[in-house]
């Protein structure tokens, strides 16, 4: 006799959490299968938690769940291989709760959402990988096959929120191969410190927190980004960089964090550090053209499993849970009228996601990615020429200013002509409008 | 048969670290697992249990935490988990838990009475083998510490026999039921629970037990009451220094590199030629 469920969730990160969370909560009776041995044991994430996404399914959680620290302050750093050049935006605005974005440490934070689900009413197992989707002979999904021993499930639908790889989907033939080009690979590092060293070092109060986004010539040339947060008492550092790119200059990850780490602006900020953990994780970035098909008969694909990841504004994990909550309400809202579960009645999570900030967001910088791959320029000849522009008119050295406002001028034309420099606004223009 | 399993959750010691200035284990962030020696015991209970039928119940005392080991026992196939669990066990050593296991043993006796106990060789934190044989002499139960193979049980006879591990050997020992067995590490392989298992460990309930519902007689002999056990003193031992030797030798093919190391060895070992050269 195979156990029948209403719906099955797979994967329990912020996706499947998400989707768990909301359709327990809508009185249906769910399963989530999670891989791992425990919610959260293969999830890697900087980590950022942007409060709103949370805050519409858990109203409550910031008297809950373990943050490490609301952010006030964002530094943005163009790098040169020995300087900087950036903004810096600090606000008390951020200091007024309620909070807008914090710090996280995942594995507390998975731990705690995972308890939420449970709370709400869904039956989670860890430990057990789902194989393969069971279907019938018209090709509906149905239910799901594991690696345990009478391992069938049924339900009349199944969320796919089993992440990056989501080999479930790919087998299922949902989603093609993912390609180099539409994932990147980052890795990050956590650096364990005394609060008040921490708190000295960022300029920054008890529970307060920064974030330093970088790009530049730490990706020598590669697309990707660097970053370093603030956590309670340790910081996070980290950089990732576009799969393809790392394969066509054949370099590792952690290398491009050692010298990273090894930048004369980077390495006083994480001195006497004791470094704890070290992970790795692909993103999904190839941003709005590498969404796969996100629904079908007896089917829905949420979080990086369908791709939904807004690389430009280091967004992810709040998709991921949009769409997990989307995903779940648009199948507790079928249930409730009575609808089958069919790729007809389904369409409707793809049309809420279209009106959705995700599908908006991701549309908007849809052409960034090709933008950036085919002009290298971008993230190393202008962070040259931005850092070099600025030692030179700092530098006080009998030089009359109009002098030094011409050599940055030829410095400019001789690297990226004046019709290079005209096309290169014009691309930027094109990436972010 | 009734086994009752006893387990507990330990912090995962391949991870644990003793802070450098106060001497203390460092438990912040060290992921809890199920005693690894305890999933022996259990693996042999549950065989005996699809051999003979009957039924398994797990024991842990502990925190509240340590309902995740029990939930975990009941994945991998137990039929009923017990936390003992009460603010007044807190600070116990092996006599005091010893104590206070027995006595849940006894209570779980009176719903089903029980064959045979299980725990695992020892802990991997505390390392001292001492709560299985104490729980055993308290209940009046035939001891079997260190048992490799459980070789036959006959319930209708009352019998066991079973291999142990000894010196220089192994005994083969025979004794009646009911008796307790500490098992020892690779005894068995632990099976992966079938998913009617993680199903209904997630579903069932974990009983907790408070001090009253162990049935504990004697609130003096629990806790840290009850645990004449002192701490003097805990040092980290200093790591031995024993440097590699390097061998030198400029680009040679394998076979050379493998000649010049196994010349090392033979110039080092001078017996280690001769006894290779009997066993082959």
């Amino acid at each position: 006799m195979i156990e029948r469920f209403d719906a099955i969730v797979v994967g329990a990160g912020p996706a499947g959490n998400a989707a768990t969370y909301t359709l327990a909560k809508s009185g249906l009776h769910v399963l989530q299968i999670e891989r791992g041995e425990t919610a959260g044991a293969k999830n890697v994430q900087g980590a950022i938690l942007y409060a709103d996404a949370l805050e519409r399914l858990i109203p409550e959680f910031r008297d809950e769940a373990p943050l490490e620290r609301h952010i006030i302050e964002q530094r943005m750093w163009v790098m040169d291989d020995e300087s900087y050049i950036g903004t810096h935006f600090r606000s008390d605005e951020f200091n007024k709760p309620p909070h807008n974005r914090y710090t996280i440490i995942r594995a507390k934070f998975d731990k705690w959402f995972s308890k939420k689900v449970r709370e709400a009413g869904a039956l989670v197992i860890n430990e057990t990988t789902v194989t393969e989707l069971l279907r019938d002979d018209r090709g509906k999904v149905i239910g799901v096959r594991t690696d345990r021993a009478g391992g069938d499930l049924h339900a009349d639908v199944v969320i796919l929120a089993d992440g990056v790889n989501s080999t479930l989907a790919r087998k299922a033939g949902f989603r093609p191969e993912i390609e180099p080009k539409h994932v990147a690979l980052a890795v990050k590092e956590i650096h364990f410190m005394p609060r008040d060293t921490i708190e000295s070092r960022f300029n920054i109060h008890k529970g307060e927190g920064v974030v330093i986004e970088m790009l530049g010539k730490i990706t020598q040339g590669m697309m990707g980004t660097g970053f370093l947060y603030t956590n309670g008492d340790s910081v996070s550092i980290g950089i990732g960089c576009m799969l393809s790119d790392l394969m066509a200059q054949k370099t590792t990850p952690y290398e491009l964090l050692e010298r990273m780490k090894a930048h004369p602006s980077i390495r006083p900020l994480i001195q006497g550090g004791e470094m704890k953990e070290y992970a790795a994780h692909l993103i999904p970035e190839g941003g709005y053209h590498a969404i796969p098909q996100v629904f079908g008969d007896g089917w829905l694909i949420a979080g990086d499993s369908g791709m939904f990841v807004n690389a430009v504004h280091r967004e992810g994990s709040n998709l991921a849970m949009t769409t997990g909550r989307i995903a779940a309400e648009t199948v507790a809202e079928l249930f409730k009228a009575g609808q089958p579960m069919t790729a007809a009645n389904l369409a409707e999570y793809r049309r809420r996601l279209d009106d959705s900030f995700v599908m908006k967001d991701l549309m908007k910088y849809k052409d960034l990615p090709d933008i950036f791959h085919a002009n290298k320029q971008f993230l190393t000849t202008y962070p040259e020429l931005l850092n070099r522009s600025a030692y030179t008119m700092l530098r006080v050295d009998g030089v009359d200013k109009l002098s030094k406002e011409r050599e940055i001028f030829a410095d400019f034309r001789d690297k990226r002509s004046l019709f290079g420099l005209l096309g290169d606004a014009f691309k930027l223009w094109r990436a972010f409008r | 048969m009734h086994s009752v399993v006893c387990i507990k959750q330990v912090p995962d010691s391949a991870q644990i670290r003793v802070h450098p200035v106060t001497n203390t284990i460092m438990r912040q962030g060290v992921p809890a697992i199920v005693n690894p020696y305890d999933l022996f015991a259990l693996e042999e209970a549950l065989r005996l249990r699809d051999q003979l039928g009957g039924r398994v119940t797990v024991i842990s005392m502990g925190p509240t935490q340590a309902e995740v080991a029990l939930r975990k026992a009941l994945s991998l196939g137990a039929d009923d988990a017990i936390l003992v669990t009460d603010k007044a066990f807190a600070g116990a050593d092996t006599l005091a838990t010893s104590y206070a296991l027995a006595a849940a043993i006894r209570q779980i006796g009176k719903e089903l009475p029980v064959d045979l106990v299980f725990t695992g060789k020892q802990t991997i934190d505390g390392d001292t083998a001492q709560v299985g044989p104490g729980i055993a002499r308290r209940m009046g139960l035939q001891l079997l510490t260190y048992v490799s193979r459980i070789v036959e049980v006959a319930p209708e006879r009352r019998e066991i026999v079973v291999e142990r591990r000894a010196e220089g050997g192994v005994q083969v020992l025979q004794t009646r039921l009911p008796c307790l067995i500490t098992m020892l590490e690779d005894s068995n392989r632990m099976r992966f629970g079938s998913l009617p298992d993680a199903l209904r460990a997630a579903r069932q309930e974990v009983r907790h037990w408070d001090k009253t519902a162990a049935g504990i007689e004697d609130v003096t002999k629990i806790g840290l009451k009850g645990s004449p056990t002192i701490v003097s003193k805990v040092f980290t031992p200093s790591p031995r220094a024993e440097k590699a030797e390097m061998i030198a030798i400029e680009d040679g093919s394998p076979a050379d590199l493998a000649a010049a190391l196994l010349g090392r060895i033979a110039a080092r070992f001078p017996g280690v030629e001769k006894e290779l050269a009997q066993r082959a």
